[in-house]
């Protein structure tokens, strides 16, 4: 049945092929549409304004955050905020940034009715993932910027540009504190990726479902929990977020780099893997069919089950390459660790208190550890080490010796917490020729490379 | 001359699963011409406007649109527009914005050119006034529009709408159409679906009507009219009792005593049933018995009538 064709006033001119709209055009169009919603500009200003303000505000405070790792040298020196930032970043602040990104940027298209829309208007699904992949990974890196750029201008505004003290208690020139702040949250960009990658993913294999949203945001809070659990290190090595961790080792002398490298690695997998799963899946959707949100068991098992066998292929590369077993802390590196730290410290008590410089090849450190006084393994996380430092002070002939308590976490950090002798690491403050100070030995955080030393 | 259809089908079958959508569909649509497409829900219209649009592809079938081949998805060529299941509208951003982003993202034209094309695009639909409001509390009348704005900003040559006035008052609908009507005068194909009659029977010089994925009736509405048996018909005269006894002695005329689209306390109308040489026979002897006919009218339109007609029949079949 047909109808019949009649003569009309149109022009006949050969149509034009279909060309999709370059991605660069695409990409213009995502940034319009992810800058336009209050939510993403409030984001924005949060990350550019919200760090500067925290900073400012725990750097007067009596009382500093230091159960975050560098929150108790927030009164010593600017570049203790943003590290104290980005520890706190790491757990909550950059999986929710992804999540509201990367998690929502194709489950919109769902819940606004407009993929058919764009579809007709770019006409190319590749076009249209690599144009909503780039514009989230512009927003989230903006947003990143923001967090260090607005914690390190706060923080040097309230403290100022001074030497830092290093995760093994040894000193960083201001410049390289700098530096190494920089490829600090440089490296975070990795997990970063990855969990905007799953976001990418949940969005698309998830569709209007909160749970696509909510995905990196719950991805990032089991694998920060997961690093809590006293898991293998190939495990704990091999999940996506342990890069939000290993960067405390460039604050280390030397830097603890194998564990960054391969946290890095492993997060830079996850992403290119999540991501590509994300491609595959959004080029299978159906979009003919609106009731059909790309949501599936289908989706989910092609999703999941690829992830998954990343982890196991990367537990297996990271047991066989690194030869690393168990919980990676046993009691000879507990106590070089401790004797490392608290060598480098005490020089730095003995600057604050204008005594003679010492070298740590004169103080000769030492400790000697036990854990649960020596009636189980001496080895693993908890809070029942207790070691004893033991140090030469050139001219004497005695030896001083201290005593502290180690609380020690499955992820290799530890506090260490003074238990005398009260001259040494009895009281918080020291009085110094310039006035009371924080004492140094009073607590201190440490610590321990996961990785066999070879 | 002969020109290029806007649309040339042949024989188009799709299926979802098991799910037949389309069951070889024959489908031209020339330039200039408004094509209505209509059918009740599931009968494979809004899957059809898919194909049109580059959505989805035959799995069987041939599909030119502007003269080329389609072989693929979204491979349909420059100077198709259109939306179904509503426009795609970006509530975040204003009308101006909604536009121009739409218009950066096809052209890489000047800015002055664009701004031009969102501005008569706009113009068109009767949006100045709130261009620059965020199209998030807009009605689903000013969404309509938008949604018709942003497929104007493309200078189609074929324009595929589905349900363009849904939610329109009569002063949109009378826009709605105007607009429609001068891009068929300017050579534009436009394929319409549409669930309201009226819509069609103002716009569209032929028709499709699919039921189950099938066509059961493809042409121009008077032909639709002649095919379909009889119509019921609303006659309002001044001697309704002297009409009653003419129609009743009318040849081919039936008398309809419920009828529930007429008012039943309405003592001066009646409602009579018959094919269209039969009622213009009836029309004559109303007049020679020197009764005034006030009113004759469809009760349904005869569209909406064969519409029901050729569905009830093909899902009966």
């Amino acid at each position: 049945m047909t109808a019949t064709l009649v003569e009309a006033p149109a022009t006949d001119a050969a149509p034009a092929a279909a060309t999709p709209v370059p991605v660069a055009r695409a990409y213009r169009f995502e940034l319009v549409k992810q800058f336009s919603p209050w939510r993403t500009r409030l984001l924005i200003l949060a990350c550019w304004i919200g760090p500067a303000l925290f900073v400012l505000a725990v750097s007067k405070q009596s009382n500093l955050p230091s159960d975050t790792l560098f929150g108790r040298w927030m009164h010593a020196t600017g570049w203790a905020g943003p590290l104290m930032l980005l520890g706190f970043c790491g757990t909550w602040g950059l999986p929710l940034l992804t999540s509201l990104v990367a998690g929502d940027v194709f489950a919109a298209e769902d819940r606004l009715g407009t993929w058919r829309h764009l579809l007709v208007a770019v006409r190319s699904h590749r076009r249209i993932f690599a144009a909503k992949a780039l514009a989230s990974l512009t927003v989230i890196l903006l947003l990143v910027a923001g967090l260090v750029a607005s914690g390190i201008a706060g923080a040097l505004i309230a403290v100022g540009n001074k030497p830092l003290i290093g995760i093994d208690g040894h000193t960083l020139a201001p410049g390289d504190a700098a530096g190494k702040v920089l490829l600090a949250w440089a490296c975070v960009l990795a997990p970063t990726l990855a969990l905007a990658a799953i976001g990418l993913l949940g969005s698309v294999a998830l569709g209007r479902s909160p749970m696509g949203l909510l995905l990196p945001v719950v991805v990032g809070l089991t694998m920060q929990s997961a690093q809590m659990l006293p898991l293998p290190v190939p495990v704990r090595l091999a999940l996506p977020g342990y890069a939000f961790i290993a960067w405390n080792g460039l604050f280390a002398e030397p830097q603890q780099l194998s564990p960054l490298l391969i946290g890095v690695a492993v997060s830079l997998a996850w992403a290119i893997v999540a991501t590509a799963l994300a491609y595959l899946l959004f080029l299978r959707r159906d979009f003919t069919n609106l009731t059909n949100d790309g949501a599936g068991r289908k989706a989910l098992t092609l999703g999941a089950l690829p992830l998954a066998g990343v982890l196991a292929a990367s537990i297996a590369i990271i047991a066989v390459s690194s030869g690393a077993t168990g919980s990676g802390i046993d009691q000879d590196k507990v106590q070089r660790s401790l004797a490392t730290a608290f060598g480098h410290l005490y020089r730095l008590q003995e600057q604050q208190l204008h005594r003679p410089a010492v070298t740590e090849a004169q103080l000769r450190t030492t400790a000697s550890c036990a854990k649960s006084e020596g009636l189980t393994a001496q080895e693993g996380p908890g809070n029942d080490w207790r070691c004893t430092v033991t140090w030469h002070i050139p001219g004497v002939a005695i030896t001083g010796q201290a005593i502290y308590q180690l609380d020690v976490t499955a992820n290799g950090r530890y506090i260490a917490d003074g238990d005398g002798p009260k001259e040494v690491n009895g009281y918080f403050l020291v009085q110094t020729p310039d006035g009371t100070a924080p004492n140094p030995l009073w607590q201190f955080d440490g610590n321990v490379d996961l990785l066999p030393s070879h | 001359m002969e020109l290029t259809a806007a649309v040339r089908g042949h024989g188009i079958t799709k299926c979802f699963g098991d799910v037949v959508a389309l069951d070889r569909i024959d489908l031209n649509v020339p330039p200039g011409q408004i094509h209505g497409l209509v059918g009740p829900n599931g009968a494979g219209k809004t899957t059809l406007l898919g194909l049109l649009l580059g959505l989805a592809v035959a799995d069987e079938g041939r599909l030119e649109i502007l003269g080329t081949p389609v072989g693929r998805a979204l491979a349909t060529p420059e100077g198709v527009a259109g939306f179904v299941d509503g426009p795609g509208l970006y509530p975040a951003l204003t009308a101006r914005q909604n536009l121009a982003a739409l218009a950066r993202l096809r052209r890489r034209d000047a800015r002055i050119a664009e701004h031009d094309d969102v501005a008569s695009a706009l113009d068109q639909v009767g949006l100045t006034d709130v261009a620059d409001d965020k199209v998030r509390g807009f009605s689903l009348v000013m969404r309509q529009r938008l949604g018709l704005a942003a497929a104007l900003l493309a200078k189609p040559r074929l324009l595929v709408l589905d349900e363009p006035s849904n939610g329109l008052d009569p002063a949109g609908k009378k826009h709605i159409r105007g607009v429609l009507s001068r891009l068929a005068a300017d050579g534009t194909a436009v394929v319409l679906s549409s669930h309201r009659m009226d819509d069609l029977e103002a716009l569209c010089s032929e028709v499709t009507i699919l039921a189950a994925g099938r066509v059961v009736f493809c042409g121009p509405l008077s032909k639709l009219s002649a095919e379909n048996r009889d119509l019921d018909y609303r006659l309002r005269t001044s001697d309704p009792r002297a009409s009653r006894a003419v129609a009743l002695d009318s040849p081919g005329v039936r008398i309809v005593e419920s009828c529930d689209a007429v008012n039943r306390h309405d003592a001066e109308v009646l409602v009579v049933r018959a094919q269209v040489p039969a009622m213009d026979e009836l029309v004559a002897r109303l007049v020679r018995a020197d009764i005034a006919v006030r009113e004759l009218a469809p009760v349904v339109s005869p569209l909406e009538a064969a519409f029901l007609a050729l569905t009830e029949q093909e899902e009966a079949a």
